[in-house]
Order: C-alpha cells, then structure tokens, then sequence
C-alpha cells in the first residue's frame, strides 16, 4: 500500500511539472517602463556571431545596461547554423527572444509568417537617412520596416601572403589564374583553393562570375537552368577536378578554417565575418584579401549582412526597441568595427578614423557597394537546400553541371508557386 | 505487493456488490461502463492518474499527429501564439492526399529501402558481435569485471558526445585518414561518398548499440543452468554442438525480445545520422525519422502535414512488424 501511494505521489508530481512546463512562456520577461519613464525587465537577445566574435557582441550588448541599469540583457549566442529554425520554431510557440539577430535574407520569410514587429516610428530606427541603401533594402516587407541593419558584407578572396610569395603567385583575378596557378603552389605542397562544398551560399559568386543569378524576380522567373547556372556548375567542378581547389561535403567551414589555418591551402573565399578567426590562424599580418575571382563573364558577390529585428510576441518591447536603437548606433556599430573589422551599415560611421584607417573597411566597403543584391522574397530560405544537394552531387559526379543546374530549376519552380 | 493487495480489495468489493446496488437504484440494471468498472473499481481510480498521464503525453500528441497528417498544415497556416496575440489557424482538411502524394514518391521509397537496409545490418551486425562477446565474457577468465566495464562503457558516454568524436575520426582530414594515408593508402571520403557514409553511420550504431546486446545475453547465458553443459560434455557433445543445442535455444526468449526492442530503436535511431552526417551527402544517409524531422522542422517552408505523414507511416510500419514478428514467435512456443 505504501509503495503504490508513492506511485501516485510520483505521478502528481510528474503531472504538476507537466503543466508548469506548459504555462512557461517567457512570463519573467513581462514588465516594461516604470511610471518614470525608466526602462526595466529583461531583454534576451539571441546572435548567431562565430566563435571569434561571441565575445565582443556580448560585452556590447550587456554595455546596454549602462544607459539602462533597470534592464537585464539576456545574451544567448545560438550560433549560425541552424539558427534560423530555431527562432521560427521558438516564435511559433511564443517563446523566441525579444530581439533576434536575423540575416538579411530572413527578414522577409519573418515577416510574412507574423513572427516580427513593424519598427516604422519606434524608438529602434533611429537616423533612418543615415543608413545605406542596400542594407536598408533588406529590412523592407510589403511597405513596412521590419529590422535595422547590424552589418554588411560581401564575399571575397582571402589569402596567405606568405604561402603565395613562396610560390611565388600573384594574387589571383581569375578564377582561370587559380587553375594555373595549382602547379606553382604544388611545388610547396600547397592546395591552392578551398572551395565550400556544403554550403550553397559560397557558390553564388560562381554563378554572379558566369553571368547567371538564381532567380529574376521581377520577372518571377527561375534562371539558374540558363547556360550561365551550367557554366558554374562546370566551374567548380572544374576547379575540384583539376586539384586546383579542396572541398569537403560535410564539415565545410571547419575543414575550411582548419586547412587555412594550418597553411595546407592558400586562399579561401569568405566574408568579413571571418576576419578575426583567419588573423587568429595565420596571424594578421599574413592575411591579404581581394575582391572574388572573376568567372568567365566578369566579377560577382553576394550581399550579405545581418539586422536586428524585434519578435511580435516580445514581452518587454519598449526596452527591446531601444536596445536595438543602442545596438545600431553609430557607436556600436564603430565599436563593431574597431574590434571585429566587421563593416558598419551608417554612412556617417564610415567618417570616423578609426573606421577609414581599418584595412579591412577600406578593402570590404567598397567591394559592398558592387555586391550583387539577392531578391528578399520570403521563400528565400527555401533556396538553399536545392542547390546545397546539387553542389554535392556534381561534386561527387552523380550529375553531371547540365543535370544539376535543371535539377535545381525544377525545385525551385516547385518552391515558387507560378513562376516560370 | 500493491498489486496483491488491491487485487484482494477488488475481489472484496465485488463480493459486497450484491448487498450494496440494489440500496441505489433497483429499477435499471447497470450500464455496460459501469459493470466493467464497478469490480474493480479501485483498481481503476489506483491506475488513473497514470492513465490521464499517459493520455495526455502520449495520447494526445498522437491523435494530433494523425489529424495533422490528414491536414495541409504548414509554417505559414497553424496557429501561432504571438505572446499577447494568437494568429488562427487556417490549414484544411485535405483527407488521404498526404498520404497519396508520399506512397507514389520515389523519394519515401528511397528513403524506406535504405532505412531498412540500416536496420537490419545494425541489427544483424549488433546482435552477432553482443552474442559472441557475451560468450567470450561467459567464462572464467582473469581480469573479467575488467573486460565487462570495457565493453559497456560506450553505453555510459552519452550518445552524442561519442557521436561527435566519430564525427572527428571520420574527418576528411581525421585520424582514420592520416593513420591510412601514413600507410600509403588513398585518403577515404567517409562522410562525402553515400557508400562510406553509410558504412561510417552503420559503424557508429553498432559501436553504440553492442554493449545492451552484450550485457542483455550475457545475462541470459547466465541463466543457463551448468549441469546441462556438463551432461551433454559427458555424452560426448563438442563445443559447437553445446552451443547450437543449448546455448542458442537457452537464449532463444531473451534474445527474441532484444531483437525486437533493438530492430524499433534503430529503425528510429536519430541521433546517429542527424549528429554524423546530417542526412547527408544530398540526403543519401537520411532515414525514415530524421527525413521526417527534416521536412517539419529544417526545410524550408516547414511542412508540418507532410512530416506528420511520414510519422504515422513509419508507427504503421512498426506496428506491423511488431505484429508480425509476435506471431511468428508464437508459432515457435514463445509465449512473449
């Protein structure tokens, strides 16, 4: 008798945690300004930085209590893979952070799905004129405002200036002098290129180099199925085929940092964002870049960059609103770059000095200004997949670029209800 | 003891049945609900709690699962709740066409075949090496306890911690390479070539899978009574002849339910494929459950109808191996 009265206990209590688990969402958030205009409660914050930059983004946000010493933030770093359905399942039950860090190009997907708030004439844009065009462009659904840019960036050529002396290689403007440059660098034993092969976003400047883009939106058509799809699909195959480029198709962006790092390749292609890890493996000085190897047509990078948006279901929104303000501020965003290299999205933070002595800045900002803008429609998360499968599968000769390029066209035309 | 003990008040109140209902209500007679929970009255409200648990976290999750996989439910139509606001729901009822649109697909088949060809080599391979070092481990040898802890520590390492240091050795760049390329062999593209990565994931499972097997027979070899060994050595059985004649059919009730537990598990192994390859490469090492997870939960546009689809096709498919496998059990004496 004993022993079944302590079964029951045990399954009341199991039954109590139950319910308490389900009630719990985000209650502790709930405050918001005092009667003194003060700000107080909690604003949690999620980012996606890498290793090398956790720290920083950290120390900045926490900074927000200095203005505020009634807010607590809440900073979780939840890394970038895999980030953007965790916030999506998270915001669907009413438990996503007050602010997110969103990539420019889930801005829109965010939007549509009710998951952010407008920010027209709130506290969080601040300076709006301040802001340069493409970044902003990128925070804009269906005529309202959705996010406030953090930072931009574009993809590039980073290479080991020590490994191309040696070899004795000029730094490379196409992506035919990589190819001919394999032999001079297998002399030192040296790969000369690492190309990303799990990740479909490495593999836009292929296509932008051929003349070729995923889409067309205005037009609502599918274009990579074009020659130029093709053409770059024969580019990296070629690229791998010839030893002139290594790849992994799992693990790509440790492999990648990895082999840099230890000098095993000499050129990587890669964006501001990984600044600090390649200075942290070669040291800063051996660290060159230069703007994308031009393909056959001519010379393409994506923009990228990442905002700041402001969940729907936030408790506390009056604090989050102006912890974004704080976060993109000229001042934040010069901290950003001072310590990070990261590239501001204020024209007005390009004037500072600290900014225009930055090398990084000065080689990325103008290269931001010719990157090739991507089309913010909210199946734009829906991309990548398709393309990421047939990357692999010319990579491991299943299909041959013909194939692969069409394959992609047919997906996307599926994603993509009606367009042509 | 509770069990007995509620059994005895069950049958007691039953006993007083007859002096008590007719005090109530003469004129009708008991309801079918109430004459089936009337004698055991107490067993049932003893058993409650646990039935309204188990309901609410099975049972209602199921039951949901199976409306959602008859629905057009996606990221963009279920019910958000939005702290102070909720948007509604608007999928529909869509009937069977989930279910039409994933039977005709190449894809679910696919997928089905190799998840069945994970499943049995797993288990085959599992089940072979767990027997064989159970028979290895059954006798008295030095350092045995030793040897025992060895075997079942990769069941002390939670799965993903061991998963993720496979994850490392199977490295393009990884330790199995260095070691094969310092012999002067070609470096093997593990993870990368749908062959190796199926190979590698295989590995791994079994890696994590032999300890249960290994400690679940040795403890039904354990059970075999000595003397039989000894009477079939007097009348002149070799050591293959004991172990086809007494050891197999001694192990035969335990090791049908190992089988059985061990085919479920893998069948749904996630962690394996989700944490080493990721489905990958271009979703070649993907399974029935994490292609499942990956069309609710990372494709993008989630699709929630279809994912539940595949859920409730692969408990169809369990439930009739189940099915299955009990009754050819039964045809063979078993009384599982």
């Amino acid at each position: 008798m004993r022993r079944s009265i302590g079964t029951t206990a045990v399954v009341a209590a199991l039954a109590l945690a139950a319910t308490a688990c389900g009630s719990d969402n985000g209650d502790d958030n709930a405050a918001g300004g005092g009667t003194d205009g003060e700000l107080s409660g909690t604003v949690t914050f999620w980012d996606t930085s890498g290793d090398a930059e956790k720290g920083t983004f950290e120390e900045l946000a926490k900074g927000f209590t200095d203005e505020h010493p009634g807010v607590t933030v809440e900073y979780v770093n939840v890394g970038f893979d895999g980030a953007q359905d965790r916030f999506k399942n998270a915001a669907q039950a009413g438990e996503a952070p007050d602010v997110m860090r969103t990539e420019v190009a889930w801005v829109s997907e965010f939007a549509q799905l009710g998951y952010l708030k407008p920010l027209d004439g709130t506290a969080a844009v601040d300076g709006q004129d301040d802001f340069l065009g493409a970044p902003w462009s990128s925070t804009q659904y269906d005529g309202a405002t959705y996010a406030v840019p953090q930072v931009t960036d574009t993809l590039a050529l980073f290479y080991n200036k020590e490994l191309l002396e040696e070899a004795g290689v000029e730094v490379p403007e196409t992506l035919e002098d990589i190819k001919n440059s394999t032999e001079a660098f297998e002399e030192i034993g040296v790969t000369p290129l690492y190309l990303r092969g799990d990740d479909a976003y490495w593999f836009f400047p292929f296509i932008y180099g051929e003349g070729g883009d995923l889409l067309d939106a205005e037009a609502e058509k599918v274009t990579i199925g074009e020659p130029a799809g093709v053409r770059a699909f024969e580019q990296i195959k070629d690229l791998v085929d010839s030893g002139a480029a290594t790849t992994d198709l799992t693990d790509g962006w440790d492999n990648m940092m990895t082999q840099f790092g230890n000098g095993d390749v000499a050129m990587m292609i890669n964006g501001p964002w990984a600044i600090n890890d390649a200075y942290n493996g070669i040291g800063e000085e051996n660290v060159g870049v230069a703007p994308m190897p031009a393909g056959s047509e001519g010379q393409g990078a994506p923009l990228g960059g990442w905002n700041y948006s402001l969940y729907t279901g936030s408790a506390n929104q009056e604090a989050a609103e102006e912890f974004i303000r704080y976060m993109a501020s000229a001042d934040s965003q010069q901290t950003l770059t001072e310590e990070l290299n990261l590239l501001p999205t204020r024209a007005s933070v390009y004037e500072q000095s600290s900014v225009q002595e930055n090398e990084m800045v000065a080689f990325f900002g103008p290269a931001v200004e010719v990157a090739h803008g991507r089309p913010w429609i909210p199946q734009a998360g829906g991309l990548f997949d398709p393309l990421r499968d047939e990357i692999q599968r010319t990579l491991d000769e299943v299909v041959t670029p013909e194939e692969a390029a069409s394959n992609v066209a047919d997906k996307y035309r599926d994603l993509l209800d009606g367009w042509e | 003891m509770a069990v007995d003990h509620s059994q005895s008040v069950a049958t007691a109140a039953g006993a007083e049945k007859g002096a008590r209902g007719p005090r109530r209500r003469t004129d009708t007679p008991p309801g079918r609900l109430r004459r089936a929970l009337a004698p055991h009255w107490y067993a049932w409200s003893m058993i409650a709690p646990v039935v309204v648990v188990i309901a609410g976290i099975i049972g209602y999750p199921l039951a949901r699962g199976v409306w959602l996989s008859l629905t057009n439910a996606n990221e963009a139509n279920v019910q958000r709740n939005l702290g102070a606001t909720t948007i509604e729901a608007t999928y529909e009822f869509v009937g069977l066409d989930n279910y039409i649109d994933v039977l005709t697909s190449s894809h679910f088949w696919d997928r089905l075949g190799w998840t069945t060809v994970w499943t049995v080599a797993c288990v085959a391979i599992t089940f072979t090496i767990g027997l064989t070092l159970a028979n290895m481990l059954n006798r008295k040898v030095t350092g045995r306890t030793a040897y025992r802890i060895a075997l079942i520590l990769p069941w002390g390492v939670p799965a993903f911690v061991s998963v993720f240091a496979w994850r490392l050795l199977f490295n393009g760049n990884g330790i199995f390479n260095s070691v094969l390329q310092g012999n002067g062999f070609e470096a093997i593209r593990w993870l990368e070539n749908p062959f190796w990565a199926k190979f590698s994931v295989i590995s791994v499972n079994v890696w994590l899978g032999v300890p249960f097997m290994l400690v679940a027979m040795l403890g039904a070899l354990q059970s075999i009574p000595e003397e039989q060994y000894e009477a079939a050595e007097m009348d002149g059985a070799g050591a293959w002849q004991r172990f086809w004649y007494i050891t197999l059919p001694g192990v035969r009730s335990v090791a049908s339910t190992v089988i059985l537990l061990s085919t479920i598990w893998t069948f749904n192994m996630f962690p394996v494929i989700f944490l080493l390859t990721q489905g990958g490469p271009y979703g070649t090492s993907e399974i029935l459950v994490t292609e499942a997870f990956r069309i609710g939960f990372t494709h993008s546009p989630r699709d929630f109808a279809g994912s539940a689809t595949w859920g409730v096709i692969i408990l169809l498919l369990l439930s009739v191996f189940a099915v299955i496998y009990r009754r050819s059990l039964r045809k063979q004496g078993e009384v599982w």
